[in-house]
């Protein structure tokens, strides 16, 4: 606060001067020279006599063009039925615009008008007939000796919310102990399901990676299943299988027998919400989610290095079938995906755990 | 005194008008008649027809809201002629060559079908969705206007109420719209939403199960949202306009301060004929101008991304960008998670998400209120107030939007560091500090650059305006002449009012007995001398007689 804080209340609302009052009207151009009128009256014509033009190029283009045709304009590629289409509508509808304005503008008068302002509120003679009205309905209407009346109608109709609201409680499925144990906390991967790879769906032996390499991979029973199900069943079972210099990882004892000669995988899922985490680095071993930039580090067991998620990204214990395919040794120990109320996090891995 | 140059009822005929090219006056009227008769419309069209409405380009920021609103009311019907709001699956059998085959839901595929089988979708869908944009954008920009002019004192609070439920559902319908056509990036975001409503403590899980029908993503929530996007919401919207404009017809525009301009009237052209051209030109400037983006921009071009898939994700996804500034918040959150019994409490996702924009809205909202406590005003504005004269509320306004465009700028902190060629961590750790100190010191330096322009304004009026000529005056000494103002600019300089600020109300009285009821308080008392004492006193009558080496011009 400053030394500026005292304001004498006499000049509070009044100004230095009286108020002049509205100027004298400046004609325009258009009102001083009669040829710069007609000339800008002979312009706003032409624009509105264009528009039929337009109109008509849009329709020729519409019906005559082949739609796939594909142009290259400045380095940008249109399809050209499109860019047509846009351009002599675009062009239609703005200049009827320009020129409605222009007219508002420069033909129209301009002079300034004042319209007085009037108070809002009722005039408080209206205001006594509006309660006197009032005062005589509530009179009409017997509430005041039968009081229970109004209470009643009123809660009766408050109470119609309860059976509106419980209608909707068949949106969807309630996520019920039961249900989030069968949805929420279960993936499709269960004891010997096949690890494939995510685009040629083919089996993964740990011969085929190469230190360093990182594999996006699915359940093979994921193929099973079409349409939403197998959406549901991606949106948790999706993986990636990463293969790192066991001598440079650190592995817990807990975790020895969940991986293949330093082959690990776990889960795609980003543990803050949901994402599907795909950015590799191979001299760090963390991996980076492209939308907030969580950071795991797989070579610690996917704890969080960096960012907004925080829990470690859930590893999915493998081994080798007999024909020496990676395979599930179960399926995922935690509930995969972003955090829910109901989620018991206590078993979730931490750094420096065993 | 120059007096109006006319009244709305007397003004004179246009010279332009020819006869011959319009319809006989007679049979205008007969149709008149006719409606009038049935309805008494007359009624209404005599006080409205020559109505007053103030010119300022600042007043064009609503009505970009307003046109493009129902641009996308238009577009928007002649999409959903052809959408299918459906996660059926199905094999793409369109004509854009590159998904030939793919399975993928109906609601992608018709989305395709639009943009490259029927002829103008591709048009239409690129309009709407910058249609879209320019909404949010014109809004937001509408309600700075509206914010920094003063606008929302009374009586225009509710205006100002309505206002803040159209910008916050606005934000929703975006959301929805963008979401429906069911390819990756709009996948990703739905994601973004079914771990943002998981993240609500209690009942999180529940709603996720409720709005999903089930597990993510299931089958439900296209069609729902679509139904949201196409009906509830623009309904809602739809009425919330509605009220707003009847609100704007009947307290009648506010004006900027001027010579002749009062409290007590409204200076401008009437709504007919000059505003009707006026507004209605403008309605098509901007359908044109956003049918020549849609002709020639590039908007959400869903073929490239393909359809969605659960396991993948596009390089750089980001939200349109009006959701960026809660991604940004979503971003540069610390990993903050409770872990109590059995249960999880997920902040880092909560609070920057939900939390934060439940915290715009309500703090937006609550202002108009907040400034009548703090002023203790109760009269009607209708003049608005140049930013300068409202110190605190102006550094205030320009603390939130320095705010909001750091969280903004968060939600592409890895953009920021590819560019810039710094570390992501870093960026991300200077944001957290930042979006702190970021509006403190946008406050400080609004406040005295305020305080500095509300100095010049005197200066001018005590002095003059510079000239540009330089005097050498006899004994040597060099300076610059200064030209008297013009008595418009004298009054607007010093029109503005300048109340003193509340004080307390003793906590006795005369005789030590304490007061009961509604006082002002001290700390009332200290707030509102910060809020309306932090300005520059202005130059009073006397003090310019005294100054002026000019005669102050008499009354005339
Ligand atoms: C959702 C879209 C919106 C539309 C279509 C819209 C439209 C308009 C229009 C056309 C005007 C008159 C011109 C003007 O003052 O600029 C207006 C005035 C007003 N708007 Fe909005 N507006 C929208 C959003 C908002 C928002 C977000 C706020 C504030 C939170 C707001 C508050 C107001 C107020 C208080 C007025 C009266 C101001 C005055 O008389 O100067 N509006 N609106
Ligand atoms: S979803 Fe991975 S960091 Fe947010």
């Amino acid at each position: 606060m400053s030394h500026d804080t005292l304001i004498p209340a006499s000049q509070a609302t009044t100004a230095a001067i009286p108020d002049p009052g509205l100027g004298e009207h400046v004609e325009r151009f258009t009102d001083a020279d009669p040829a710069a009128g007609n000339r800008v009256y002979r312009s706003i014509l032409f624009k509105f006599a264009l528009v039929p033009v337009l109109a008509i190029a849009f329709v020729v283009v519409y019906f005559a063009m082949d739609k796939t045709a594909w142009v290259e304009v400045l380095g940008t590629r249109f399809l050209l039925q499109h860019l047509l289409l846009g351009v002599t509508l675009g062009l239609a509808i703005l200049l009827i615009g320009i020129g409605a304005v222009e007219w508002a503008r420069y033909i129209m008068n301009d002079e300034e008008v004042a319209e007085e302002r009037h108070t809002l509120a009722t005039s408080p003679a209206d205001r006594e007939v509006l309660s006197k009205k009032f005062a005589a309905g509530v009179a009409d209407s017997g509430v005041k000796r039968r009081p229970l009346l109004l209470s009643a109608a009123l809660g009766g109709v408050g109470i119609l919310a309860v059976p509106v609201v419980v209608s909707l409680a068949d949106l969807g499925p309630w996520p019920t102990d039961a249900t989030r144990k069968k949805t929420l906390e279960k993936t499709i991967w269960a004891p010997g399901v096949r690890l494939v790879n995510d685009i040629n769906k083919l089996p993964i032996k740990p011969g085929d990676l190469e230190v360093g390499q990182l594999v996006n991979a699915e359940p093979a029973t994921l193929f099973d299943l079409a349409g939403a199900d197998q959406q549901v069943a991606r949106a948790k079972a999706a993986i990636i299988v990463v293969k790192m210099d066991p001598d440079t990882i650190k592995i817990p004892d807990s975790r020895k027998d969940w991986q293949v000669g330093g082959v690990l995988s776990y889960s795609k899922i980003c543990t803050h919400v949901g994402c599907p985490i795909s950015l590799w680095e191979q001299t760090t071993h963390h991996l980076l989610c492209p939308c907030h930039q969580s950071t795991f580090d797989l070579g610690n067991s996917g704890v969080v290095v960096f960012g907004p998620a925080a829990r470690s990204l859930p590893q999915l214990p493998i081994a080798v079938d007999s024909e020496g395919y990676l395979v599930a040794r179960s399926d995922f120990t935690v509930p995969v995906g972003p955090s829910y109320f109901e989620r018991d996090s206590t078993k979730d891995y931490q750094d420096g755990d065993k | 005194m120059a007096k109006p140059a006319g009244l709305a009822d007397s003004a004179p005929v246009l010279e332009t008008t020819r006869p011959d090219a319009e319809p006989t006056p007679g049979r205008l009227a007969e149709v008149g008649n006719w409606v009038d008769e049935r309805t008494g419309l007359g009624k209404v069209a005599k006080g409205g027809l020559r109505k007053i409405f103030p010119d300022h380009w600042s007043f064009l920021l609503g009505e970009i809201a307003l046109y493009s609103f129902i641009i996308l009311l238009l577009t928007g019907i002649f999409l959903s002629l052809w959408f299918k709001p459906s996660m059926g699956e199905v094999e793409y059998a369109g004509s854009y060559q590159l998904l030939k085959g793919l399975p993928m839901s109906e609601a992608y595929a018709s989305t395709l079908a639009i943009s490259f089988d029927v002829r103008g979708g591709l048009l239409v869908r690129q309009v709407h969705h910058w249609a879209a944009m320019l909404f949010v954008a014109s809004a937001t920009i509408h309600m700075l206007r509206v914010f920094f002019t003063g606008a929302f004192r009374k009586p225009r609070e509710l205006n100002w109420l309505l206002g803040v439920g159209m910008f916050s559902i606005a934000l929703i319908e975006g959301f929805a719209g963008y979401s429906l056509p069911d390819d990756l990036l709009s996948g990703t975001g739905l994601r973004f939403v079914d771990g943002l409503v998981r993240s609500i403590p209690i009942v999180g899980t529940w709603l996720e199960f409720l709005v999903f029908g089930g597990e993510f993503p299931g089958t439900l929530i296209i069609p729902r949202l679509f139904i949201a996007h196409v009906l509830l919401v623009p309904g809602l919207i739809l009425g919330l306009v509605g009220a707003h404009m009847a609100l704007i017809v009947y307290h009648k525009h506010t004006q900027f301060p001027g010579p002749g301009r009062k409290e007590t009237n409204v200076v401008g052209y009437p709504l007919f004929p000059v505003y009707m051209a006026k507004a209605g030109g403008f309605f098509f400037i901007v359908a044109g101008v956003t049918t020549l983006m849609g002709a020639t921009m590039q908007i959400n071009p869903v073929w490239n991304f393909g359809p969605y898939n659960p396991s993948q994700v596009t390089a750089g996804s980001q939200p349109d960008w009006y959701m960026g500034w809660v991604e940004g918040a979503v971003r540069i959150m610390a990993p903050i998670e409770w872990h109590l019994g059995s249960t999880t409490w997920s902040w880092n996702v909560f609070l920057p998400a939900v939390v934060l924009m439940g915290l715009l809205f309500t703090v937006l909202g609550a202002w108009p209120f907040v400034e009548s406590w703090l002023t203790g005003d109760k009269a009607e504005h209708h003049l608005l107030d140049r930013p300068r004269n409202a110190p605190i509320r102006t550094s205030l306004g320009v603390a939130g939007m320095t705010c909001y465009a750091l969280f903004w700028l968060a939600g592409g902190n890895d953009i920021l560091a590819t560019q810039f060629h710094v570390s992501l961590n870093d960026v991300t750790y200077f944001m957290r500090v930042a979006v702190f100190v970021g509006p403190v010191i946008a406050f400080f330096i609004t406040r005295r650059v305020c305080l500095a322009l509300q100095h010049a304004d005197n200066e001018r009026v005590l002095h003059g305006s510079e000239s540009g000529v330089i005097v050498r005056a006899p004994g040597g000494g060099y300076s610059e002449a200064h030209e008297p103002l013009t008595e418009d600019e004298l009054f607007t300089l010093t029109q503005h009012e300048q109340l003193a600020p509340l004080e307390a109300t003793p906590a006795t009285d005369g005789h030590g007995i304490p007061v009961a009821g509604a006082g002002v308080s001290k700390r009332r008392a200290r707030l509102s001398g910060w809020f309306m004492g932090t300005t520059v006193v202005k130059v009073s009558a006397d003090e310019l007689h005294d100054h002026h080496d000019e005669p102050v011009p008499a009354e005339k």
